[in-house]
């Protein structure tokens, strides 16, 4: 479980996550939701020890992220943020094969071989595997620094809007991804995520941030209800059932 | 250029064998060519410049390439940061308030690893005071450089100029040299301290791979990063004093290694980079001196022309955006 203690984050004189305390359940999809501003990629920079806090604590499975060695933590917890510019000339392949840096330190095994490729082939990369991260575009590097992360093979996988920058297809099967991590290898999965139809029909737990709050959580059908979210964005956004998952509706 | 002989379609192992033999003919030409009288006289006196060169050129290059991974970036450098300025400044102030006559009867050696010391210190403190401010945006970054190698540069030219002559002259004569007046007194002390960082460089090799990636992505993969980014200065500001006591100043030379080996070796592995970077900055010094002043007879030019076809290349790398 993902433990967050009164965490707060100021800059200068703004709070941009104001005194938050909240349990991220293990196991399953959990999304954060919310409008911008709000706080919610920086909350997921402290829980994964990018970003020191001002104030508060978190743990993960009982681990101080401030505290435990970063390998240690490296082993346990993998973070992908938004913008991921590299200057070095990186194929795909040996991106992926950082995925295991934290288990074999640069000497890769046979065992770490096997994870790269299968990493690979779940993000659909195969064809680009010897590409130079460079002459990809921006949807095929998002992925391969997916594939990178899922090659970490960690019990937490925490994605800060992993959607970006992808189309329909491979949006969708990003999200497919992480349910089937979520449901067949056990893995605790959070995403921040914009689009609030992806996250309810593929999350566990939805999280609302505002105002460097949380606004409100809770399972998907408790929080993808027309009152709940008018509030949190503050906009006129109706809910429809179709075949049996509910989508809202804000257009117009 | 002998650096155009490899094509970019050999493999990086290719390209390390290639440059290799290119360094060995140069260092070979420079040792052999034109030599006239006893051999007993000219290969060990050519050979400590040899030497000399090669310490003082392999330290620029790595120290440019562990600059350039920390801060994730192809076009700045530890000199275009004003390190060796911060380390002119240095020795002006042992002038200012030593006096001439004492700064120049101080042990060497005593004095050279005073210096590194100092310069390790306030480098490593003014770096990581940059980086956590302003590491994110690359403009910024080479304008505080350049601010402070200006400050440091001012600060130095002032107090050059309250100094009674007599200092300035032991003063210039520690300032001004050049690739041909390698102070030996300090050839075993730096080689020394160049053979250390290279054994410390080559215990962080699987941590530099990763700091490629960038500081949010090698702490994701567990790197100690401040812990790293921290040996990693050091390393560097050990270099560049070397460096920089031995041959003086040079600004743009090893941006142009830096990124004649990025381009050749088409990796990024710095078990790769930073030998191919090396043997480069070998060949471009003994090769370049070699046909320089053996072949052409030129005498010491070899320093302006690097320092403006590494200019040149800097100006255009900047005008290119650095994108990629």
């Amino acid at each position: 479980m993902i433990r967050t203690q009164a965490v707060s984050r100021a800059y200068g004189d703004a709070l941009v996550v104001d005194n938050v305390t909240l349990d991220i359940p293990a196991g399953g999809v959990t999304s954060i939701i919310g409008p911008n501003g709000a706080g919610k990629s920086t909350l997921l920079s402290m829980v994964s020890r990018l970003l020191d806090m001002s104030a508060g604590t978190v743990t993960v499975d009982g681990l101080d992220v401030t505290r435990t060695p970063s390998d240690v933590l490296a082993r346990r917890l993998s973070i992908l943020r938004q913008d991921n510019h590299v200057s070095a000339r990186i194929t795909v392949r040996d991106l992926v094969a950082f995925g295991r840096y934290p288990h074999s330190k640069g000497r890769l095994t046979a065992q770490d071989r096997h994870q790269i490729d299968q990493a690979i082939a779940y993000l659909d990369l195969g064809a680009l595997a010897n590409r130079f991260l460079d002459e990809l575009s921006g949807g095929q590097r998002q992925r391969a620094f997916v594939a990178m992360v899922l090659a970490q093979d960690t019990d937490y996988v925490l994605l800060d809007e992993p959607l970006n920058n992808l189309d329909m297809k491979h949006a969708m099967g990003m999200m497919k991804l992480m349910r089937q991590a979520a449901s067949e290898l056990g893995k605790t999965v959070v995403l921040v995520l914009h689009d609030i139809n992806f996250a309810s029909w593929y999350s566990d737990y939805i999280v609302a941030m505002k105002h460097g709050k949380v606004a409100a959580q809770g399972a998907g059908p408790e929080m993808i209800r027309p009152e709940v979210l008018s509030e949190i964005y503050e906009m006129d956004i109706k809910v429809h059932e179709i075949g049996g998952q509910l989508i809202s509706v804000y257009y117009g | 250029m002998p650096e155009r002989s490899t094509s970019p379609g050999l493999s990086p192992r290719q390209v390390l064998i290639t440059l290799a033999a290119l360094a060995a003919v140069s260092i070979t030409a420079f040792m052999v060519i034109g030599a006239k009288g006893s051999w007993g006289f000219v290969l060990p006196f050519r050979g400590t410049k040899v030497w000399g060169i090669a310490m003082v050129g392999g330290a620029i290059a790595v120290a440019t390439v562990l600059f350039q991974t920390i801060t994730a970036n192809r076009i700045l450098t530890p000199a275009i940061m004003g390190y060796d300025a911060l380390f002119r400044l240095v020795r002006t102030v042992q002038i200012f308030f030593l006096g001439g006559l004492s700064y120049a009867t101080l042990n060497a050696q005593l004095q050279f690893a005073f210096e590194t010391v100092l310069m390790v210190g306030l480098s490593t403190l003014l770096f990581r005071w940059l980086f956590n401010r302003a590491a994110r945006d690359l403009y910024l970054l080479v304008l505080v450089g350049i601010v402070f190698g200006v400050l440091f540069r001012s600060l130095a030219g002032l107090m050059q100029r309250l100094i009674n002559p007599n200092d300035y002259a032991v003063l210039q004569d520690v300032m001004f040299a050049g690739f041909n007046t390698i102070d030996k007194s300090l050839l075993t002390v730096s080689t020394l301290a160049i053979l250390g960082s290279g054994v410390w460089v080559w215990r962080l090799l699987p941590a530099l791979d990763v700091l490629n990636l960038g500081r949010d992505n090698a702490i994701n993969l567990g790197v100690a990063y401040r812990s790293v980014v921290s040996q990693v200065l050091i390393i560097i500001a050990i270099l560049v004093s070397v460096s920089t006591a031995l041959v003086g100043p040079v600004t743009f030379f090893g941006l142009l290694v830096s990124n004649l080996a990025y381009m050749l070796i088409r990796s990024h592995k710095h078990a790769l980079i930073l030998p191919a970077a090396v043997l480069l900055a070998i060949i471009a010094l003994i090769g370049g001196q070699v046909i320089l002043e053996r072949v052409f007879g030129f005498d010491s030019a070899l320093a302006i022309i690097i320092e403006f076809v590494g200019g040149v290349v800097f100006i255009a790398m900047l005008l290119k955006g650095n994108r990629k």
